[in-house]
C-alpha cells in the first residue's frame, strides 16, 4: 500500500561530479522492488512536488533505501545538503518495478547509463548470485527463485571515468563499461560495448537516457529477445491521478483508453515494444 | 487557533485516523453539511476535477466516504488523448500543467468510474465534463442524466489547455450565456458552471451563467502561465502555456469567490491553491458553500481529510454550530 511517510537520512556522500548517494531509514523499505521509486519532498515550500527518485538498493534487514541521484534542479540540490539525522518526507512505494521473474534462469543484460545506473543494482542484487537472500525476505516473485539465477551481464554507460557504483555492481556479476571519452572500457556507448565484446542475452533490462532505450528497443527487436526499459518523465502526483506522465503505447491503454499509459503507475517498466518512444 | 489546527492535522501522515484533538472538545460535533444546488453533501471537502481523477488512486491514501464529493475528471463523448509531454512543470509555489484532458470518454466512465464512485455511498458523485462543441457536451450530459447516482455536473468551459471548445465558451459571456442555456434544456441533475479566472471580469461571467439558468459555479480554474527552460532554451511543456495551480494562486481565488459571491446569489464551489483548513476556511468565508482541494492532492494524499478535520476543529474552537454560520460571512 502507498503512502506518505517520514524517513531519517542514515547517510550522504557525493559519488561523483553532482551525484550523491543517500541511504534514509523507512519503513517503505520492506515492499520495496527493483525499479520501482520513491518520491522525496524538497523541505522549501516554494518546490512543492514530490521528485521520482529510483531505488538504488535496499538494505539486508529491509530497513532503509539508497537513494543515487543527479543534481537536476532545485529539489535534488536541495537533497544534496541534508545531513544524517534529518527528517525527510518520502511517497512510496511507487511504480511496477522490473518483471524478474522474466529472467528466470537466463541469460540477461543489465543495461544502465548515467544516472540510469542507480536501479540496476538492486536489480543486480534480486537476479544475480546469492539472489536467494533477498528472496525470504518477502520479494517472493523474485527471481532466481529456486529454479536457477539469471546469468547477469552488467553493460553500463558512463561519461568518463567516474564510474560510480561499479564496484558495487561488481559483486553481483561480470560488469562491462563504456565510456563516451574512452577513458574506462569500451569508447562508446553501451550498444558500442555490446559489439566490441560480442555479448549476447536472452532477456535485457535497462534504464537510462532515451536515445539509449531507443537503441536498445532497435537491437532487442532486431535480436528477437524482449527488452524491459525503465522510462522516465516529469510528473506530479506519482500515483496516477493527473495523467501527467505519459508515454504513446502499442495498444489502447487500459486506464483511458488512448493508447497513453501512466508512467508512474502502468511503469516505469515497460516491455520496448509496447511503448512508442 | 493555528495550535490547535495544527495539532488536528498532526505530522501530515495521519489521514487515515481521526485527529487527536483535546478530549473535553469531542462534546458536540459541529453540523458540517452544506447544500449546493439543492444537493446536501456531508460536509463542504471537495476534490478539484483532474487532481484526483475518479477516487481509485486516492482511496489508497484516504476514505473517500469521508469527503463531501468526489468531483471527476472531465470526460467527454469520446476518449481524449490529451497532450504531448512534458505535461506538468514545477514553478515557485505552484505548478503548471498541460494535460489536455485525457480521458477515456463517456462509455467507460459509465462502466468503470461511475460503479467504482458509488460504493462510496455517503460521499456524492460530481461529474465534471467537457466537449469541443456544444453537441459534446450536449450528448455527455444526456448519457448523465441516465444515472441518478450523480448528484451535480460541473461544465468545464475553463480548461486553458484545449485548442477547441472547453475555454472558448468560458471567456465571453454571450457564448457562456448560451451553451449554460442549451445544458439547461439537456440536464437532468443540477448544473454547475467552472469559470476561467483568464477574463477581465470574472463577475461578468458569474452573472452571464446566471441569467442563463446555471444552478450554481465553481471557480477558479488554473491561471494560464508559462514557463521557459533556460538551460534547453525551450518551454518547459510542450503546449507551451499551461494553467497553473497550487497555493500561490490563493489570493487571487479567494478575492474572485468573493467577488463573484457579491455578484450573483448562486452557490458557490470555491478552489485555487487550498493547501490547509485555514485556506479552506478562507474561501468559506469569502462565500463559497464548499471548497475542492487540487494540486495539494499531489503534495499530501492526505490534505482532503486534514482539511476537513481542520475545519471541524475551526468550528469547535469558536463554538459554531453549523457550517452556514461561516458561509459568506465576511462581506
Amino acid at each position: 500500500m502507498k503512502k506518505k511517510t517520514i524517513g531519517v537520512v542514515i547517510s550522504q556522500k557525493m559519488i561523483a561530479p553532482a551525484i550523491y548517494d543517500l541511504w534514509i531509514r523507512t519503513d517503505l523499505a520492506w515492499d520495496a522492488k527493483p525499479g520501482q521509486f520513491v518520491g522525496v519532498f524538497p523541505k522549501d515550500k516554494s518546490t512543492l512536488l514530490p521528485r521520482p527518485i529510483s531505488i538504488c538498493e535496499v538494505n539486508g534487514d529491509r530497513t532503509a533505501l539508497r537513494l543515487v541521484y543527479r543534481i537536476a534542479g532545485q529539489g535534488t540540490a536541495e537533497f544534496s545538503k541534508w545531513n544524517a539525522g534529518e527528517e525527510v518526507a518520502l511517497l512510496g512505494v511507487l511504480g511496477n518495478g522490473f518483471p524478474l521473474e522474466k529472467a528466470q534462469g537466463k541469460k540477461v543484460f543489465l543495461m544502465g547509463g548515467g544516472i540510469g545506473i542507480p536501479p540496476m543494482l538492486e536489480l543486480a542484487k534480486a537476479l544475480g548470485p546469492g539472489a536467494a537472500k533477498g528472496l525470504d525476505a518477502g520479494t517472493d516473485e523474485s527471481a532466481a527463485s529456486k529454479e536457477g539465477a539469471a546469468k547477469v551481464c552488467s553493460i553500463m554507460g558512463y561519461r568518463d571515468a567516474q564510474t560510480f557504483l561499479r564496484p558495487d555492481l561488481e559483486q553481483y556479476g561480470e560488469v562491462v563499461i563504456a565510456t563516451e571519452d574512452g577513458s574506462v572500457g569500451t569508447k562508446g556507448n553501451v550498444m558500442d560495448a555490446i559489439r566490441e565484446n560480442a555479448l549476447t542475452a536472452d532477456v535485457i533490462f535497462a534504464c537510462g537516457p532515451m536515445p539509449m532505450l531507443r537503441a536498445i528497443k532497435a537491437y532487442a527487436a532486431e535480436q528477437g529477445i524482449p527488452a524491459y526499459i525503465s522510462l522516465e518523465e516529469h510528473m506530479a502526483c506519482g500515483v496516477g491521478a493527473c495523467l501527467g506522465c505519459v508515454v504513446k503505447t502499442k495498444e489502447v491503454d487500459h486506464h483511458s483508453h488512448v493508447n497513453n499509459a501512466r508512467i508512474c503507475t502502468d511503469g516505469p517498466v515497460f516491455e520496448a515494444g509496447e511503448v512508442e518512444i | 487557533m493555528r495550535e490547535i489546527l495544527n495539532n488536528q492535522n498532526g505530522n501530515g501522515n495521519g489521514g487515515s485516523q481521526s485527529g487527536s484533538i483535546a478530549a473535553g472538545s469531542q462534546e458536540w460535533k459541529p453540523d458540517l453539511r452544506t447544500t449546493i444546488a439543492g444537493v446536501e453533501f456531508q460536509n463542504p471537502v471537495m476534490t478539484a476535477s483532474g487532481t484526483f481523477g475518479s477516487g481509485m488512486e486516492y482511496g489508497e491514501f484516504v476514505d473517500l466516504n469521508r469527503l463531501g464529493a468526489v468531483v471527476t475528471k472531465g470526460v467527454a463523448n469520446v476518449p481524449w488523448p490529451g497532450n504531448p509531454t512534458p505535461r506538468v512543470a514545477e514553478v515557485y509555489g505552484g505548478m503548471l500543467n498541460a494535460i489536455g484532458l485525457q480521458n477515456p470518454g463517456i462509455d467507460v466512465f459509465m462502466e468503470r468510474d461511475i460503479p467504482f464512485l458509488k460504493q462510496y455511498d455517503k460521499t456524492k458523485i460530481i461529474v465534471n465534463v467537457c466537449g469541443k462543441s456544444v453537441q459534446d457536451y450536449v450528448d455527455v450530459v444526456e448519457r448523465l442524466g441516465e444515472e441518478p447516482a450523480v448528484a451535480l455536473l460541473e461544465i468545464n468551459v475553463s480548461c486553458p489547455n484545449v485548442k477547441e471548445g472547453a475555454i472558448a465558451f468560458g471567456q465571453k459571456a454571450d457564448a457562456l450565456y448560451n451553451i449554460t442555456a442549451e445544458l439547461k434544456k439537456h440536464a437532468k441533475q443540477p448544473i454547475m458552471m467552472k469559470l476561467s479566472p483568464n477574463v477581465t471580469d470574472i463577475t461578468e461571467m458569474a452573472r452571464a451563467a446566471e441569467a442563463a439558468g446555471a444552478d450554481a459555479l465553481s471557480l477558479i480554474n488554473t491561471i494560464t502561465g508559462m514557463k521557459i527552460d533556460i538551460h534547453r532554451r525551450k518551454f518547459a511543456i510542450a503546449n507551451k502555456t499551461g494553467g497553473m495551480s497550487g497555493p500561490a494562486i490563493k489570493p487571487i481565488a479567494v478575492r474572485m469567490v468573493w467577488q463573484v459571491a457579491q455578484a450573483v446569489k448562486l452557490p458557490i464551489l470555491g478552489m485555487g491553491g487550498i493547501a490547509t483548513a485555514e485556506d479552506a476556511i478562507e474561501f468559506l468565508l469569502a462565500g463559497a458553500s464548499a471548497i475542492s482541494v487540487g494540486a495539494m492532492n499531489f503534495v499530501n494524499p492526505y490534505a482532503t481529510i486534514e482539511i476537513l478535520e481542520g475545519i471541524e476543529a475551526y468550528m469547535r474552537l469558536y463554538h459554531m454550530e453549523k457550517l452556514s454560520d461561516l458561509i459568506g460571512a465576511v462581506k
